[in-house]
């Protein structure tokens, strides 16, 4: 096999809770619990879970915009981690980040021309001259037009600003894109020309992503490998189609049947999970998910189950499988 | 079934810095007794606007309902006093918003909230409203119902909170129930909990749903009736099973196909081309032309009216105005 892009390996990232006068910490928040993930070069890994399951904070750490609390993100065999502010910044370019919301990832008083350049001169990947042609080569092939260049962010529509912001990391020539809910402030129809543009740059480019999102239908449609997040913790990593057509944790098999699909009078078997996700700073003993699991049984209360291969790739943390 | 709500040519404009802009263009349609309706269509469509313009909350000098009429049963909601409309607001029609958190006062109790309308439009004392508030927190799926009456708007999820906010919209026993977006902001299972919820409410008490949403795969869980709107407009409606088994009008087409759908992955996603038009520059036309596939000269030019068409749908495009033309 060769040499993964990405590898994350046992990623922690603890956020301390802190109470009193004297600010002393009385317990962790554990965001990220115990992540590993492979990315192959031109690869999508789609990572799910509902709000507060940490998988936000896995993009934040691997692109070393918050500290690690344990554990090793190595992009291209480098420890990210390790390396000094100066060697990180060298590195940047190459790993890229593409944010939800696009109108408060633009400066509204930055033409959107200078906004997508800014970063290649920052960097001085090119020349003052170079840049402007540049910026109008990367925003076309995001869909956009080149008498856009000096407008600015707030004569966009939303689809329109998701294109400049994948411009703006586009123009860098990453390898690596973190994608984190790209498309979930869009509309249905202009969803689905970012998706379709997300893969075309894809095909393209030879681009890996980490695609992180709550929607399961966009997942599907875009990443080859998926993990499924619960309370800080990866729950289930499989290729797409097995975890759709054979999940095996119990979590994934209720976020599956809760997408509704546009389908009417459509018998299914659901399962409906009872109550909220607990909190993260005081998350249940044993398997996080036992609270809400329908199918547990003594034994997911005391032990924590093992994150472990169920065959073919297939990797789950439940004590029934 | 006789229907409960009659809505005929209803427009609301509002007054921007950059001119009028009608955010509801002369919309026309019908609730009937314990049926689901849902307005489906992307943001600004004015599907939130209509339901507003419903409930009244549609205020000068910002806007106005410029005209129409909203007949709920036999009397015209656009015609009432303050204080008649008061009565029947949050009493026969009751609303749920996207936002269950900014929906809530933050420094008033659960309880009180819940007993309010109790208190105000069924003139129930504090010991029988505090009773059927508890009552009410435990039919919408809370445990702990006394300890959440104590609570605070923040010491709750959000799920909890539309929970809460549904508590308060039934409390009165409505005949109409507006439910804008009530999921959005939920996670998935969270959604299909509330989703639950309301059908469940529904088939018990006979109430009539207007749902507005983007998510036509709520729609499809949750529907009778369809309306599909675009640029304030209806462009088609229909019988939810019809809708989507044979929709008619290329935009329903497009929103259906551009859709991802879980277990029918395809290479390439179906999109719609360019973007709804500004509503300050509309000229009579087919809204949709510079967008549709199947655009002719006429749909530069007219405005396509909304009708009938075999099957009971209605559309508003000129491919369907003299023959039916497959498309």
């Amino acid at each position: 096999m060769s040499e993964a892009l990405l590898e994350v390996k046992s990623l922690k990232k603890y956020f301390p809770v802190k109470q009193g006068l004297l600010g002393r910490t009385v317990g962790h928040v554990k965001a990220v619990d115990d992540i590993s993930i492979t990315l192959q070069p031109g690869e999508t890994f789609g990572l799910v879970g509902e709000s507060g399951s940490g998988k936000s904070t896995v993009g934040r750490t691997v692109l070393r915009l918050t500290d690690k609390t344990d554990g090793e993100v190595k992009f291209k065999g480098v420890d990210i981690h390790s390396l000094s502010a100066a060697d990180m910044r060298l590195i940047r370019p190459q790993m890229q980040l593409i944010f939800q919301d696009p109108y408060s990832a633009l400066n509204p008083r930055v033409r959107v021309g200078d906004a997508i350049g800014e970063a290649l001169l920052d960097h001085g990947l090119c020349t003052r001259g170079e840049v402007r042609e540049l910026v109008l080569e990367a925003m076309v092939a995001c869909g956009l037009s080149s008498y856009h260049i000096d407008r600015f962010p707030h004569e966009f529509s939303g689809g329109q600003r998701q294109r400049i912001g994948i411009a703006r990391a586009l123009i860098l020539n990453p390898e690596l894109i973190i994608a984190d809910e790209p498309v979930s402030a869009l509309d249905v129809s202009i969803q689905a020309q970012i998706i379709n543009l997300f893969s075309k740059l894809q095909q393209s480019k030879g681009l890996a992503y980490l695609f992180i999102s709550h929607d399961l239908s966009v997942v599907e449609h875009l990443c080859s490998r998926i993990g499924v997040m619960y309370l800080g913790s990866m729950v289930e990593t499989a290729s797409r189609d097995e975890l759709f057509q054979h999940p095996l944790h119990p979590y994934t098999k209720a976020l599956l049947s809760a997408v509704p699909v546009p389908v009417p009078r459509l018998k299914r078997e659901r399962i409906v999970l009872k109550g909220d996700i607990p909190s993260p700073a005081n998350p249940p003993s044993g398997c996080k998910f036992h609270t809400r699991c329908p199918f547990a049984v003594e034994v997911c209360k005391a032990e924590i189950p093992l994150f472990r291969d169920a065959g073919a790739g297939h990797f789950v943390a439940c004590h029934l499988v | 079934m006789e229907p409960l709500m009659n809505i005929d040519r209803l427009s609301t404009v509002f007054f921007t810095e950059d001119g009028k802009v009608t955010a509801v263009d002369e919309v026309s349609f019908s609730i009937r007794e314990g049926e689901t309706v849902c307005i489906v269509g992307e943001s600004g469509c004015g599907k939130s606007v209509t339901a507003m313009s419903i409930m009244g909350l549609v205020e000068e000098p910002g806007g106005k309902i410029s005209g129409g009429s909203i007949d709920f049963r036999g009397e015209d909601l656009l015609r009432l006093d303050k204080n008649t409309l008061r009565s029947i607001r949050g009493n026969e029609i009751a609303m749920i918003f996207q936002e269950p958190m900014s929906s809530l006062n933050p420094v008033m109790r659960i309880g009180e909230q819940i007993m309010e309308p109790l208190l105000v439009h069924l003139r129930m004392n504090k010991k029988q409203a505090r009773a059927r508030a508890i009552e009410l927190i435990t039919q919408v799926g809370i445990s702990r119902p006394e300890q959440i009456m104590g609570s605070y708007p923040h010491e709750l999820s959000g799920g909890m909170l539309q929970r809460i906010m549904i508590a308060i919209a039934i409390s009165c026993g409505p005949k109409l129930l507006i439910a804008d977006e009530p999921t959005t902001a939920l996670d998935v299972t969270i959604q299909a909990q509330i989703l639950d919820l309301l059908r469940g409410f529904k088939e018990n008490s006979g109430m009539s749903i207007l749902l507005i949403t983007h998510d036509l795969g709520v729609v499809a869980e949750m529907a009778d009736y369809v309306i599909v709107m675009y640029s304030g407009q209806i462009v088609e409606e229909g019988g939810v099973v019809e809708l989507f088994q044979n929709p008619k009008h290329p935009y329903t087409r497009g929103l259906l196909k551009s859709k991802p759908v879980m277990g029918q992955r395809l290479e390439e996603l179906y999109s719609i081309p360019g973007q709804v038009p500004s509503p300050l520059a509309l000229e009579p036309s087919c809204y949709f032309h510079d967008r549709c596939g199947h655009c002719m000269d006429v749909c530069r030019t007219r405005q396509p009216q909304l009708q009938e068409t075999g099957s009971g749908q209605k559309v508003a495009c000129w491919l369907y105005e003299e023959a039916e033309v497959y498309v």
